[in-house]
C-alpha cells in the first residue's frame, strides 16, 4: 500500500461569488521510500498540493490517505497530531525559532509529542549528529550559516522519525555549493528509507529526485521516473 | 495537550526573553494590587482603631434617655421630656439582674478658674457609679463618694488634660481649689488618661463633680426627675440586649404604659455606635478600594495589549509550532499562561509593595495598618483572574491562526 494516496482531489478557493480551483482531479500515489520532486510555475498549485500533503490544509473534495489513514476530513486537532507523528517539514526560509539554540529548535516537535526532557535532549543530539551539526548544538540560528540553519531544520524534521519529509524549495535561499550539500543530505535520508517529497523550480535540483512531477493550472501534467543524480544503486533500483 | 510544567517552561522563557517589557506590563498589575492592598489595610486599620477607641468607653454600656417631648411644635429629640424619676433609677440599679450599675450624667461647657489659669472645659455632673461603669479609675487621690452626692459637696475629680491646663505640668492638682460659677471646688482626685474617644474628642479634658452639686451650681433640674442621660452598664457585653429589655419592661411597668402606648424613654448601646462609625469607615474604604480596583483593570488592559502585540510579533513562531505538531489548545495554553504568570507575579509583587509602602507611610503618619490575609488572597485571586480574562482573547486569537498564513507571515 502506498504511503500517500490522493484520489480525485480538488481544492477550491472562494473569492466573492467566483470560485477558483487551485487543484482539480489530482490522483497520485507515492510509495514508501520514494524521492519525489514537484515542479511547476507559480500559480500551478504546487504550494496548495504541498500544504494538503503536509496536513496544513484540507482538500475541498476527494480523498487523501496518508499511511492508511484518511486525513481529508480531520479536525485541526487531529491534523496537528498527524503532522507531529508522520511528517517532517523543511522550509525555504528554514523557519527556525530565533534566539533559540539549535538543539532546542530540534527538540520542538518532541515537546508536542510529549517526549520527556531527558529523551528529548538525547534524540535532538542524535538528529543533529545525523546532519553533521552536533558541535553547533548550542548556537542560535543567527550564529549559523544558511546551510547550517537548513541542516538544523532537517534535523528538526527527522527527530520524530517520521515516514515522510516534505521540503518546500529547500535550497531556494542557498548558494549552489550549499544546495548540493543539502541535496546530498536529503538523498542520504531517502536512502535510509524516509519518503521525501520536495518542491523546486530548478531543474538541476529536481535532478536529485527519482521521480519528477510537473503541475500546471492545478493538475498534474507529467509524472516521470528518472535516475537520480546521486543514484547509489540501491536507492534507485528499488523504485525504478 | 502537553503538560502544565512544559507550558509553564515555554511561557516563562518567552517572558524572560523580553524582561523589560514583561516588567513594565506587570507594573500595571503591581500598582493596582499595591493600591488595593494599601487602601484596604489602612481602612481596616482605621476601623480597628475606632473600635478600640469606642471600646475604651466601655463595651457593655447602655445609654438611657428620657422621653421625647410631644406638642404642637412637633416632637423633640430623646431626653427632651423628663420621664425617668430618681425612684426609677434606684429600681434599675437594684432590681434588674442584667444591670451592674447605673449613673446619670449631665454636661456643661464652662470656664474653670484656678489660681494661675482660666480654662474652658467640660463640667460633668454624675454619681460615683459612673467611674465604675466607664471603668475609669483615678491615678491619684479619690473619687467623690455617695455622701458627697447626698450633700452636694463641692469636691471635684479632674481629667489629665484639664489638670495640665489649669495647674501646669508637674503640679499636683490634689487639694487645689478651682472656681466654677464662683463656687470653690476642691480637687480630690486625678483620673487616669483615657485619650480620644471615637469622635476624636479628648476625654481627659473634663472635670467631674457630684450631680447634686451640678444641679445647685449649674443647672437646676426638676427635683423628681433624673436630669441628663443615664449610663447603665450591663453585666457583660453579651447581656446588653437583655439589660435593655429589662430596663424597658421595668420602666413601662413603673410608668403604667398600656400595650398601645409608646415608650416614654429610649435606650441605645455602644455596639450601635461602633457599627455606625465602622460603617462610615467601611464606605470610605470601599470607595478608595474601587478606585484602586480601576487601576487594576487598567493594568489588565495593559496585559491584554502586550499579549496582542506579542501574538502578532510571534505569528511565525506560532506557525512553526503548529507545523511541527502543536495543537490549538497547546498554543492557547501557552499564551494564556503567559498572561496569567505576568498578572500573578505582578499581583505577588503588588502585595509586597502594598504592604511595604503601607507600613512605611503608616509609620510616618501614625496610621494603623491592618492587612487581613483574606484581602491578600483576594488580591492574588483577582490579579490572576485579570490575567485570565485579559489573556484569553489574545490567546484564542493565537490558537485560531491558520498555520499556512502564520508560516508566511513576515
Amino acid at each position: 500500500m502506498a504511503l500517500i494516496e490522493l484520489r480525485a482531489l480538488r481544492k477550491v478557493y472562494q473569492s466573492g461569488d467566483s470560485e477558483f480551483a487551485a487543484l482539480h482531479d489530482v490522483n497520485l500515489d507515492i510509495d514508501r521510500g520514494e524521492f519525489v520532486a514537484i515542479s511547476g510555475s507559480s500559480g500551478s498549485g504546487k504550494s496548495t498540493l504541498m500544504n494538503i500533503l503536509g496536513c496544513l490544509d484540507s482538500p475541498s473534495q476527494g480523498s487523501y490517505v496518508l499511511a492508511e489513514r484518511d486525513v481529508a476530513r480531520l479536525s485541526r486537532l487531529e491534523l496537528a497530531r498527524i503532522r507531529n507523528e508522520f511528517i517532517g517539514f523543511v522550509f525555504q526560509n528554514f523557519n527556525l525559532l530565533s534566539r533559540t539554540s539549535a538543539a532546542e529548535n530540534v527538540e520542538l516537535p518532541l515537546i508536542y509529542a510529549k517526549v520527556p526532557p531527558g529523551e528529548r535532549h538525547r534524540r535532538a543530539k542524535e538528529a543533529l549528529d545525523r546532519v553533521g551539526l552536533a558541535h553547533r548544538a548550542g548556537h542560535t540560528p543567527s550564529q549559523l550559516s544558511g546551510g547550517q540553519q537548513q541542516r538544523v531544520a532537517i534535523a528538526r524534521a527527522l527527530v520524530t522519525r517520521p515516514p515522510l519529509i516534505l521540503a518546500d524549495e529547500p535550497t531556494g535561499n542557498l548558494d549552489s555549493a550549499t544546495s548540493v550539500e543539502i541535496m546530498k543530505l536529503l538523498t542520504d535520508l531517502q536512502q535510509s528509507g524516509i519518503t521525501i517529497v520536495f518542491v523546486t523550480h530548478e531543474p538541476d535540483i529536481a535532478a536529485y529526485a527519482a521521480r519528477k512531477l510537473a503541475l500546471k493550472d492545478g493538475g498534474i501534467i507529467s509524472d516521470v521516473r528518472q535516475t537520480p543524480m546521486l543514484a547509489s544503486a540501491a536507492g534507485a533500483e528499488v523504485h525504478a | 495537550m502537553i503538560s502544565a510544567t512544559e507550558i509553564l517552561r515555554l511561557s516563562g522563557r518567552a517572558l524572560r526573553r523580553n524582561k523589560l517589557r514583561s516588567f513594565l506590563t506587570a507594573l500595571g498589575i503591581i500598582i493596582g494590587v499595591a493600591a488595593v492592598i494599601f487602601m484596604q489595610s489602612i481602612g481596616e486599620g482605621a476601623k480597628a482603631r475606632i473600635r478600640a477607641q469606642i471600646e475604651s468607653t466601655g463595651t457593655n454600656i447602655v445609654m438611657l434617655f428620657s422621653g421625647t417631648s410631644q406638642g404642637p411644635g412637633g416632637r423633640g429629640g430623646a431626653g427632651t421630656q423628663p420621664s425617668i424619676t430618681w425612684e426609677d433609677l434606684r429600681a434599675i440599679q437594684t432590681e434588674l439582674p442584667s444591670v451592674l450599675a447605673a449613673a446619670p450624667q449631665m454636661n456643661a461647657g464652662q470656664p474653670v478658674i484656678s489660681e494661675t489659669n482660666t480654662w474652658n472645659t467640660q463640667i460633668t455632673g454624675t454619681t460615683p457609679e459612673f467611674f465604675q461603669i466607664r471603668n475609669w479609675p483615678v491615678s491619684s487621690g479619690a473619687i467623690f463618694t455617695a455622701s458627697d452626692q447626698a450633700s452636694a459637696a463641692k469636691n471635684a475629680v479632674i481629667g489629665q488634660t484639664a489638670a495640665e491646663n489649669l495647674f501646669g505640668a508637674g503640679v499636683d492638682p490634689i487639694g487645689q481649689i478651682v472656681r466654677i460659677r464662683d463656687a470653690p471646688f476642691t480637687i480630690i482626685g486625678v483620673l487616669e488618661k483615657k485619650g480620644q474617644n471615637g469622635m476624636g474628642q479628648d476625654q481627659d479634658d473634663v472635670i467631674f463633680i457630684p450631680l447634686s452639686a451640678f444641679q445647685t451650681r449649674m443647672q437646676r433640674g426638676l427635683g423628681k426627675f433624673v436630669p441628663g442621660r443615664i449610663f447603665v452598664s450591663a453585666t457583660s457585653p453579651d447581656t446588653i440586649p437583655r439589660a435593655r429589655a429589662e430596663i424597658a419592661s421595668l420602666l413601662r411597668e413603673r410608668h403604667r404604659l398600656g400595650p398601645e402606648d409608646e415608650d416614654d424613654f429610649s435606650t441605645s448601646s455602644m455596639a450601635e455606635m461602633t457599627s455606625m462609625l465602622t460603617t462610615t469607615t467601611e464606605t470610605m474604604t470601599l470607595l478608595l478600594s474601587s478606585i484602586a480596583l480601576v487601576s487594576l483593570i487598567v493594568g489588565g488592559i495593559g496585559v491584554m495589549n502586550i499579549m496582542l502585540v506579542s501574538v502578532t510579533e510571534r505569528t511565525r513562531e506560532i506557525g512553526i509550532r503548529m507545523a511541527v505538531g502543536a495543537q490549538p489548545a497547546d498554543i492557547l495554553a501557552q499564551f494564556l499562561i503567559e498572561a496569567l504568570v505576568l498578572a500573578a507575579v505582578g499581583g505577588m509583587l503588588g502585595i509586597v509593595f502594598g504592604i511595604g509602602i503601607g507600613h512605611l507611610l503608616a509609620a510616618k503618619f501614625g496610621w494603623t495598618m491592618l492587612t487581613r490575609p483574606a484581602i491578600v488572597l483576594l488580591a492574588l485571586g483577582v490579579s490572576a483572574g485579570v490575567g485570565v480574562v485579559f489573556g484569553l482573547y489574545p490567546a484564542r486569537k493565537a490558537s485560531r491562526l491558520d498555520p499556512i498564513d502564520a508560516l508566511r507571515y513576515e
